[in-house]
């Protein structure tokens, strides 16, 4: 995983509450048994037609959406299944963080897992964000602050042990991995054993 | 001196803390029984393969073929190959995988194939006070047995794999007291999509959920496993429900529980796991079980449901929602009762049980599904089909004119090629109603087997208490 300290990136939009998984990447493409590429089915059914044409009034197929690495989204995005495909098609396509008023449980473990910053906001923050799609925002990690056009400042939650993998790029295996005599210490007293 | 007074959740987690917690670092959680599956496996397995790790215990790991597999007996038993071509390559790495690593998977035609979070308490694999987890959020499900059950993604499914461990913070508790009986022809689906309802889909988000009261400790171990199930529905990563003589007299004799003296000494420990009397939830929500009505869903998440016999609300000024009654093709204040409907579909891992079938196959003897309606019967596991067939279920439910298939999640998510045709209403069993789900372009309402069945007959949305009570 890329260390990330800090973003700066103009938005995507998409207002709708509950964007669940199913959404983000449909379930036919998940007999992949790689974790590469999957940006190509981001939200496929709401950028493609039945018929596989693009939807040239979908914000994510407009030319200002292009280099974008935030979206904003509404409340509760990434509900529903576990997949991880999720922020894998997300980060694929190009996208860094997401910004909302809630992130599901999973999901949001899954994204810190991957880089993909989780920026959770007071409804007042998102809203201004939802009415001035495509403004340029920065998110610096070492404080957790996001910071508007405006000038405006929010922090937003980001556990210090999340924060410190995303800044220094250490992915939880080798943490966990260094556990190991506790690990079998456990196992040894565990009932059952 | 006393001690404090625990939950459920508290006494189990704390059973598992190889580290605890501290305000800088998650704990170390131990995981009991870790179910793997084709779709949300194989890049954990190549994490491992690159770092030249193995799986610490394949004796606590199993692995099943769920998601992607063919519901077509021929594509199973018959030598005829698994038609979509990317999901076969899906199932041979697993295979491949579980041979290398050393894990036992119950395969294409094991007779203890099923979904996962059915053939894990069937198996009695499942058991009260386990931590256990599975790359799919419908792990929920185990945790109706008195287990802490609940879904991971991709890369902890390589870290328990690897260590059979995972850094957790330990989630808020939700207390849902449900009070009364559910009426005659209503149901625990019924139930949980009211609970659903009254919550909101995210309104168990960073919590455990511990349903609790008398019209929980009525139900079935079945049943109690259809309302675990969709806690992830609410936003809750987990739903449990405290082990009781229900619990031990469903797990007692199955394949994988203690045998002999270690049951006994099992249900020594298993007694002490229910919250104390005097603990303490962050949050507590009442539910009164008898004012629950048989409920469908109307819209796109399982948040968007009503009684049967109710309308459609309105919502001023709701672009999303005004959206998702368009994707449904409905029109706000229109009864859902008589909508036409397509497609069936019974099964899943939250309506796929024998009990589940049992419901439908009570509306559908001596019944005829509806001309032009196609209905799909999918049993949660080859031994509830097996079991089915035993008593006769198959009989029923051919007769009546719906297919009769081999076990996997099927048309719930449609990754098998078992789907609904675009612009098609399907009434399923199943878990979500989102966007495409069953198919590009499909429309889902969720309801309960009894639902299901009456609704297959008459081919329309059908109050399943009009079907039942002669």
């Amino acid at each position: 995983m890329d260390a990330i300290r800090t973003l700066r990136s103009r938005t995507v939009v998409l207002p709708a509450a509950n964007i669940d998984t199913d959404q983000i990447i449909p379930a036919r493409f998940l007999t992949t048994t790689t974790r590469q590429g999957l940006g190509r089915h981001l939200f496929a059914d709401w950028r493609h037609d039945a018929q596989g044409a693009p939807h040239s009034d979908f914000v994510l197929n407009r030319a200002a959406a292009r280099g974008c690495q935030i979206l904003v989204a509404g409340r509760n995005f990434g509900c529903g299944s576990s997949r991880e495909h999720a922020p894998w098609a997300l980060l694929d396509h190009g996208f860094r963080a997401v910004i909302s008023t809630q992130i599901a449980d999973i999901f949001r473990s899954n994204a810190l897992k991957n880089g993909l910053v989780p920026v959770v906001v007071d409804a007042a923050i998102a809203g201004w964000l939802i009415e001035h799609p495509g403004v340029e925002v920065s998110i610096d990690l070492p404080t957790a602050t996001l910071t508007l056009p405006t000038g405006i400042q929010a922090s937003f939650p980001l556990e210090s042990f999340a924060r410190y993998c995303l800044v220094n790029g250490v992915d939880e295996l080798g943490f966990l991995m260094d556990r190991e005599r506790d690990i079998a210490a456990f196992e040894h007293r565990r009932p059952g054993a | 001196m006393q001690a404090a007074a625990r939950t459920m959740l508290e006494k189990i987690w704390e059973q598992h803390e190889v580290v605890p917690e501290t305000s800088d670092i998650p704990a170390v959680l131990y995981i009991d029984l870790h179910l793997i599956h084709e779709v949300t496996s194989p890049q954990a397995f190549a994490v491992l393969a690159e770092r030249g790790l193995g799986v610490r215990r394949p004796d606590l790991t199993l692995a099943t073929l769920d998601h992607s597999t063919p519901t077509r007996t021929e594509q199973i038993f018959g030598g005829v190959p698994v038609a979509i071509e990317s999901a076969a390559r899906q199932i041979r790495e697993l295979e491949r995988n579980c041979a290398r690593f050393g894990v036992e998977l119950l395969g294409l035609q094991s007779e203890q194939r099923g979904i996962v979070h059915v053939i894990g308490p069937e198996l009695g694999a499942t058991q009260p006070g386990k931590t256990i987890v599975c790359g799919d959020s419908h792990t929920s499900t185990h945790g109706a047995l008195g287990a802490l059950a609940f879904g991971i993604g991709t890369t902890e499914v390589g870290h328990v794999l690897a260590t059979q461990s995972l850094l957790q913070r330990k989630p808020r508790s939700l207390a849902i007291n449900v009070d009364h009986r559910l009426q005659p022809g209503v149901t625990a689906k019924d139930l949980i999509l009211w609970i659903i309802s009254q919550i909101g889909v995210s309104g168990g988000t960073g919590h455990v959920i511990e349903y609790r009261g008398a019209g929980v400790c009525a139900l079935d171990m079945e049943e109690r496993m259809t309302v675990c199930n969709m806690s992830i529905e609410a936003g809750a990563r987990a739903g449990m429900i405290a082990p009781d003589e229900t619990t031990y007299a469903w797990l007692a004799g199955r394949a994988r529980v203690p045998q002999g003296g270690a049951w006994e000494e099992a249900l020594e420990r298993w007694r002490h796991l229910p919250s104390d009397a005097d603990a303490r939830f962050d949050r507590q929500f009442e539910i009164d079980a008898a004012v629950v009505e048989p409920m469908i869903t109307y819209g796109t998440n399982p948040g968007m449901v009503i009684p049967i016999n109710g309308t459609i609300p309105e919502r001023r000024g709701d672009a999303a929602f005004d959206q998702a009654l368009a994707y449904m093709g409905f029109e706000a204040g229109a009864a859902i009762k008589e909508k036409p409907i397509n497609v069936v579909f019974l099964g899943s891992c939250t309506n796929g049980r024998l009990s589940d079938l049992r419901a439908a196959a009570r509306v559908l003897r001596g019944r005829k599904i509806a001309p032009g309606v196609q209905m799909l019967v999918v049993p949660g596991s080859q031994a509830v089909k097996r079991a089915a067939e035993a008593e006769g279920l198959h009989r029923v439910f051919k007769d009546a004119g719906a297919e009769w298939r081999e076990s996997g999640c099927s048309m719930c998510l449609g990754m098998n090629g078992d789907t609904v045709t675009h612009g098609e209403y399907s009434l399923s069993t199943s878990n979500r109603n989102f966007e495409g789900r069953q198919g590009v372009g499909a429309r889902t309402l969720l309801a309960s087997p009894l639902t299901a069945a009456a609704s297959a007959v008459r081919g329309r949305v059908t109050d399943p208490r009009e079907l039942l009570s002669h």
